[in-house]
């Protein structure tokens, strides 16, 4: 195993104050290795899109100690050692496919002539090699989101973030999806945090499944996916993902039973 | 409130324009003379019956040219004295223009810093909403006495007062209402503001801006006409109209509003051109293929 990219320590998180303050998380401790798929899946409310992001320091902890690959949150969003991806594929309507791909890399003040090679080399990498000079509205959502992928990976970072990224999608596009996120991952090494709250996704997915549970947002248990790593449709016939679909949804109804008792 | 009677009434131009562009097929972009013709064919006809009509009415019911002059007197009078009216049209043109021109770079650099700073956004913006409440044609005497009544600024900078609010309150509004996914899309990757700036803001306020051009495109050619009935040069559209009026010539006054009226719908067609130009990834120009 090597060096952790996120380790958090009794992270809390309260929004708004006095009457108005809501808990959305309490007590969270995790780790995530180098390398590792950690699905964070959990009700809506739980706080996991809340914890993706305070780990990309888009907001930050009321409490508690977050260390992102080896420095605080904000460092690491400006040493840009992640990239992210959003429900919505967030593309810019007035670039075409590969300018989208090259922001990150405009801002970040690559050379002029290194800018494309990435971005085609991404384009490729999610299998949208064609499709470099179309405008975003003319693509589907899966190929949409998928340049989104490609964007977040133009320059490399040690982490990906993927809030619900596929939560827009039919379930066709969904499994496709899938299978390309983890032909990218294998292919990247990056470390993914992906959250979701589809059971068969994490499991497919993950090498490790963090389940949360809400008011306040907790993690109350974490199931390690110990399929092999090579994944694909007999993954998803095979009795050991059935097993582990069951353990994710029986540490689900846990999760919600506890917080209700409290 | 920032919510601008000019953006309603905006909107009823440009669908007047967008009826004209609209229900287009993709294919049609790239007009065959077939697709031209059915295209325009319903407005050509529309117009020609509105002329047919007013003809044929002021004749049946002998209608005196000082109350309404016949479209044949008015195209009549338009050919005798083309060359003293584009002249004068060509004069209140380049007082529009230059009014414009001023008036839309002011608003312009108004908008950037009312994005930039908080401060100066809530101090300046009501203030703006509270003045562009004034029936700013009114200024014209008082710009006249203060830049002269012969200059031609003294109307440039009444067409630039009466431009620049509507242009700076869209623009700023454009430039603030931006999607937040795509702000925390910046913040991920540490852009700075002014990266922000140029590379989403810009671009998202491009169509709040060109809205409020083809307002201010109408507008500037209005309060240079208006600004010249307060005096000035007499080789000007607005005392040109005033003095045929005046000496009962109708017809000649209908033929110069009939200049105005070219020259407005030129400039907004330009103002259109130049949209489709900077922004053409722009949805209302989008192609199905």
């Amino acid at each position: 195993m090597s060096a952790p990219v996120v380790e958090a320590r009794g992270i809390g998180k309260v929004f708004g104050t006095g009457d108005a303050e809501t808990e959305a998380l309490r007590g969270i401790d995790l780790e995530i290795a180098g390398g590792d798929f950690v699905s964070l899946i959990g009700p809506s409310g739980c706080g996991k899109s809340t914890l993706l992001r305070l780990i990309g320091d888009l907001v930050s902890p009321t409490s508690g100690t977050l260390v992102v690959n080896g420095k605080e949150p904000g460092q690491a969003r400006l040493d840009r050692d992640y990239g992210i991806v959003f429900q919505s594929a967030t593309l810019l309507d007035w670039r075409s496919v590969q300018k989208n791909v090259e922001l990150p890399l405009e801002i970040m003040g690559f050379p002029d002539a290194e800018r494309p090679t990435r971005a085609r080399e991404m384009l490729d990498l999610v299998q949208l090699g064609g499709f470099a000079d179309h405008h975003p509205w003319q693509l589907s959502g899966g190929m949409q989101q998928r340049v989104a992928i490609a964007r977040a990976l133009a320059f490399r970072p040690a982490l990906l973030l993927m809030d619900e990224p596929f939560g827009a999608l039919d379930e066709m596009t969904r499994e496709a999806m899938q299978q390309e996120v983890l032909r990218v991952w294998g292919e990247t090494g990056t470390s993914v945090v992906f959250v979701t709250h589809s059971i068969p996704e994490a499991v497919f997915l993950s090498t490790r499944v963090v389940v949360m549970s809400a008011r306040p947002g907790q993690i109350s248990d974490e199931i390690v996916v110990d399929l092999p790593p090579k994944r694909d449709l007999d993954t998803r016939e095979a009795p050991r993902y059935f097993e582990l679909v069951i353990e994710v949804r029986e540490a689900l109804r846990h999760g919600e039973s506890g917080s209700r008792e409290s | 409130m920032t919510e601008r009677d000019d953006q309603i009434q905006e909107t009823s131009i440009t669908d007047v324009f967008a009826s004209f562009e609209g229900d287009v097929p993709a294919s049609g972009r790239r007009s065959s003379p077939a697709r031209l013709v059915r295209r325009y064919l319903p407005a050509v006809f529309a117009f020609v019956a509105v002329l047919l009509v007013w003809e044929g009415l002021t004749r049946l019911f002998g209608v005196e040219s000082f109350v309404l002059s016949k479209p044949s007197e008015i195209l009549n009078s338009f050919s005798e004295t083309l060359g003293v009216i584009w002249g004068a049209g060509m004069r209140t043109l380049f007082e529009a223009a230059g009014g414009f021109v001023i008036g839309t770079s002011l608003a312009v650099l108004t908008s950037l810093a009312a994005a930039h700073w908080v401060g100066f956004r809530q101090g300046v913006l009501p203030l703006a909403i509270v003045l562009n409440a004034t029936p700013i044609a009114a200024l014209a005497p008082i710009f006249n006495n203060w830049f002269g009544l012969t200059n031609p600024f003294s109307k440039m900078a009444v067409v630039a007062v009466v431009v620049y609010f509507p242009v700076m309150i869209n623009t700023t509004r454009g430039l603030l209402e931006v999607d937040p996914a795509e702000l925390e899309l910046m913040r991920s990757l540490a852009a700075s503001p002014s990266e922000v700036t140029r590379r989403i803001r810009i671009p998202r306020a491009l169509p709040y801006f060109f809205s409020s051009l083809k307002v201010a495109s109408v507008l500037s050619l209005i309060a240079a006409i208006i600004s010249e009935y307060f005096g000035g040069p007499q080789d000007v559209l607005g005392q040109y109209i005033v003095n045929r009026a005046q000496l009962f010539q109708f017809p000649d006054a209908w033929a110069a509003i009939l200049v105005a009226s070219i020259l407005g719908v030129v400039f907004y067609l330009l103002i259109l051109a130049a949209e489709r130009w900077l922004m053409p990834w722009h949805v209302s120009f989008r192609t199905n293929d």
